[in-house]
């Protein structure tokens, strides 16, 4: 889960992590009012799950609680990368002297936990990385012994003299945050320097293990501030895996791969997927039910696509489902089943004796894909 | 032949009294795996169809002489029980359970740093070597023996690529479910060396999908030390950027992971990329004729 910057900040300071003082606003009074508290002058920040605000015109530095709202009031109507911004946030302005970048991540190819920290702040840092990568100090962090010392100095070695200090105390709260709120991304950009030579975190991007929420109910509860699609909040809660896409075929299969390879499948075979949805492992009828209602909701779908390879998942649930379902949604597009694995003749039977007008059975997934984007576009297969 | 599951495997279950435990086990029992013991702390001396269930790893090694560890525990003690599998000196540990937290699998990934074990998962769905043994939820029954070796990251990508090969008469060796979580045991890498060095297998085939530079390290590895055609595959190529399909590992951020890179960095290291699973089949029976 991706916090927002004001959330991710809010665990720095839990964390004794200096951060600016900031008011999160969620109008265009409210970021003229906390403005006003800031000195009358503020930095207004756009709150999105994605980067890329400083040049996508989501940050804005402004002199005067007026302008705080013009700006505010953009954003807040604009959205951001086509993403409804519901919240800005707005900070006090502090003189800069330097402008460093740090992050501590969870480095997938080794399995341990990976530091980064460069003097070359407020950059692109994927950019930097690229062209010069000696200038990032890189330490891996062996899980069974932590942060130590000799990590933080070689760390910090990379900062001007008078800067490590601050750094470092920064780095060891950091990497206690991480493990204590199970996240796999705490990254700071820039990490800055004042003119009073305090070190402070500027900005803040923190990602949380989904796995480990169940310990952290607190986190959990900042999701309610992410804007979601209905739809997919409705999959969500059944334990399905729903992701909007912007074609016409709709498209239901058991496990993330199986369901990938439809999507490609379908797209050779010149369709275009509206989304891609997992039922999961030992789908239920009811689940089942539920996944074609949640494909259906999406006004696009001209056609629907079941891939289903039944280990856990049996065939005949499946097949029980699509019924259910057909009763429960009266859908108006043609539904192409295919069924594999585990109790899959039976599945197929149980279809083909119902004999609904709605289903289309397909013996192959190659086949299903070129039935199911035939139909979408309206040729007779 | 076959690789880490076979006639050898003598199988201990942790979690065997769950639902999921007691319904894979006896599925793998019916395949023609030796299940020695089951583990569930607070229920040893109880018995499973005649398993035997006792408090700890430590004590079913020492009465049943298990090699081999196949873990159904749920999310929050799975990274225990993997664990308690190691230090008992377990062979293989084989993780079906989805949704350990990956701070817990780092520990344990520093933990298997210098021994023996071998982790295979978690939140994969197992190891079966066709006419020998099945440890994990792989269907059985779309399975047939023969000499090709497969390692996959998607579970159900498995099931799709061998009832392809099957079709074609193109039995398996061993098929291995690697499991996408962010942090696992045993990868690509490891799975293409014990194939390299099984004299009866003959072809591997390789399954990725998107995120991560696994594949992409695989292919390094492939060119250097492999002397097996290899046939690849990878889910994903109309997947959009920075959305997440259902999978931790299956997210492309950036100009990296994506199944393109993918597919090209393999094909540079002489592995033929096919572009559906039906077309894995094919070059495989190609490339053995």
């Amino acid at each position: 889960m991706d916090l927002y910057e004001h959330q991710g900040k809010e665990l720095f300071a839990r964390y004794d992590i200096p951060v600016p003082r900031g008011i999160v606003a969620t109008t265009a009074e409210d970021a003229a009012r906390a403005t006003e508290e800031l000195g009358g002058r503020s930095v207004v920040k756009i709150q999105v799950q994605v980067g890329g605000r400083g040049k996508g015109g989501g940050v804005a530095l402004v002199d005067s609680p007026q302008r705080a709202a013009e700006e505010a009031e953009r954003m807040l109507r604009d959205g951001f990368k086509g993403m409804p911004v519901t919240r800005v946030l707005c900070e006090e302005l502090l003189p800069i002297a330097r402008e460093f970048y740090t992050s501590l991540l969870l480095d997938r190819s080794t399995g341990r936990y990976l530091a980064l920290m460069t003097a070359e702040g407020g950059v692109d840092i994927e950019e930097l990385a690229r062209t010069r990568p000696e200038a990032i100090r890189r330490v891996q962090v062996d899980p069974s012994i932590g942060m130590r010392p000799f990590h933080v100095r070689e760390l910090v070695a990379a900062l001007p003299s008078e800067s490590r200090q601050g750094a470092a105390d920064i780095i060891g709260k950091a990497y206690r945050m991480l493990l204590e709120v199970d996240a796999t991304l705490v990254e700071i950009n820039p990490l800055v320097q004042l003119e009073d030579g305090r070190v402070v975190a500027l900005d803040s991007k923190v990602t949380i293990d989904d796995s480990a929420l169940f310990r952290h109910p607190d986190i959990e509860s900042l999701r309610s501030a992410f804007p979601i699609d209905p739809v997919e909040a409705r999959a969500k809660e059944k334990g399905l895996q729903y992701v909007k896409l912007d074609g016409d075929v709709g498209i239901i299969g058991n496990g993330a791969g199986l369901v990938m390879s439809t999507l490609d499948v379908v797209a050779q075979a010149g369709g275009r997927a509206a989304n891609f949805l997992d039922v999961g492992g030992g789908a239920s009828a009811d689940q089942m039910a539920t996944s074609l209602e949640v494909v259906l909701s999406d006004p696009a779908v001209s056609s629907v696509l079941i891939n289903i390879f039944g280990g856990i998942t049996r065939g005949d649930l499946v097949a029980r489902g699509v019924l259910e379902a057909l009763e429960r949604v009266q859908p108006k597009v043609p539904i192409v089943v295919r069924l594999d694995g585990t109790n899959a003749a039976e599945g197929r039977k149980i279809l083909a004796e119902a004999q609904h007008p709605n289903i289309v059975s397909a013996a192959t997934m190659i086949e299903a894909a070129q039935l199911a984007a035939a139909l979408a576009s309206g040729v007779a297969a | 032949m076959s690789v880490l599951v076979g006639r050898d495997t003598r199988l201990l279950v942790q979690g065997i009294t769950g639902n999921e435990g007691t319904f894979h086990t006896r599925r793998n029992r019916d395949f023609g795996t030796n299940v020695v013991a089951g583990v569930t702390p607070g229920k040893g001396g109880q018995d499973v169809d005649g398993i035997p269930v006792f408090e700890t790893v430590a004590d079913a090694v020492r009465e049943t002489k298990a090699n081999t560890s196949m873990i159904f525990v749920p999310p929050r003690f799975a990274a225990d029980a993997i664990l308690e599998a190691v230090d008992a000196g377990i062979g293989v540990v084989v993780a079906i359970t989805e949704g350990i937290p990956v701070r817990e699998m780092a520990e344990v990934r520093a933990y298997l740093d210098g021994r023996s074990s071998v982790l295979v998962g978690p939140n994969c769905p197992g190891v079966i070597s066709p006419g020998e043994a099945n440890v994990g939820i792989i269907p059985g029954e779309v399975c047939t023996p023969g000499r090709v070796g497969l390692v996959s990251r998607s579970g159900t990508l498995v099931y799709q690529i061998v009832h392809e090969l099957t079709r074609r008469h193109l039995g398996q060796s061993t098929c291995i479910g690697i499991g996408g979580d962010p942090v696992h045991g045993i990868g690509f890498i490891d799975a293409l060396a014990m194939f390299s060095d099984d004299p009866d297998t003959e072809i591997v085939v390789m399954v990725g999908e998107i995120g991560g530079d696994d594949e992409e390290r695989a292919a390094a590895f492939i060119s250097e030390r492999v002397g097996k055609p290899v046939v690849g595959y990878i889910a994903g190529f109309t997947a959009p950027p920075g959305k997440r399909m259902g999978h931790a590992g299956a997210i492309v951020t950036g100009s990296s992971g994506t199944a393109q890179a993918k597919a090209e960095a393999l094909e540079a290291a002489g592995v033929k990329v096919a572009r559906t699973p039906t077309e894995v089949a094919e070059l495989v029976q190609v490339a053995l004729s």
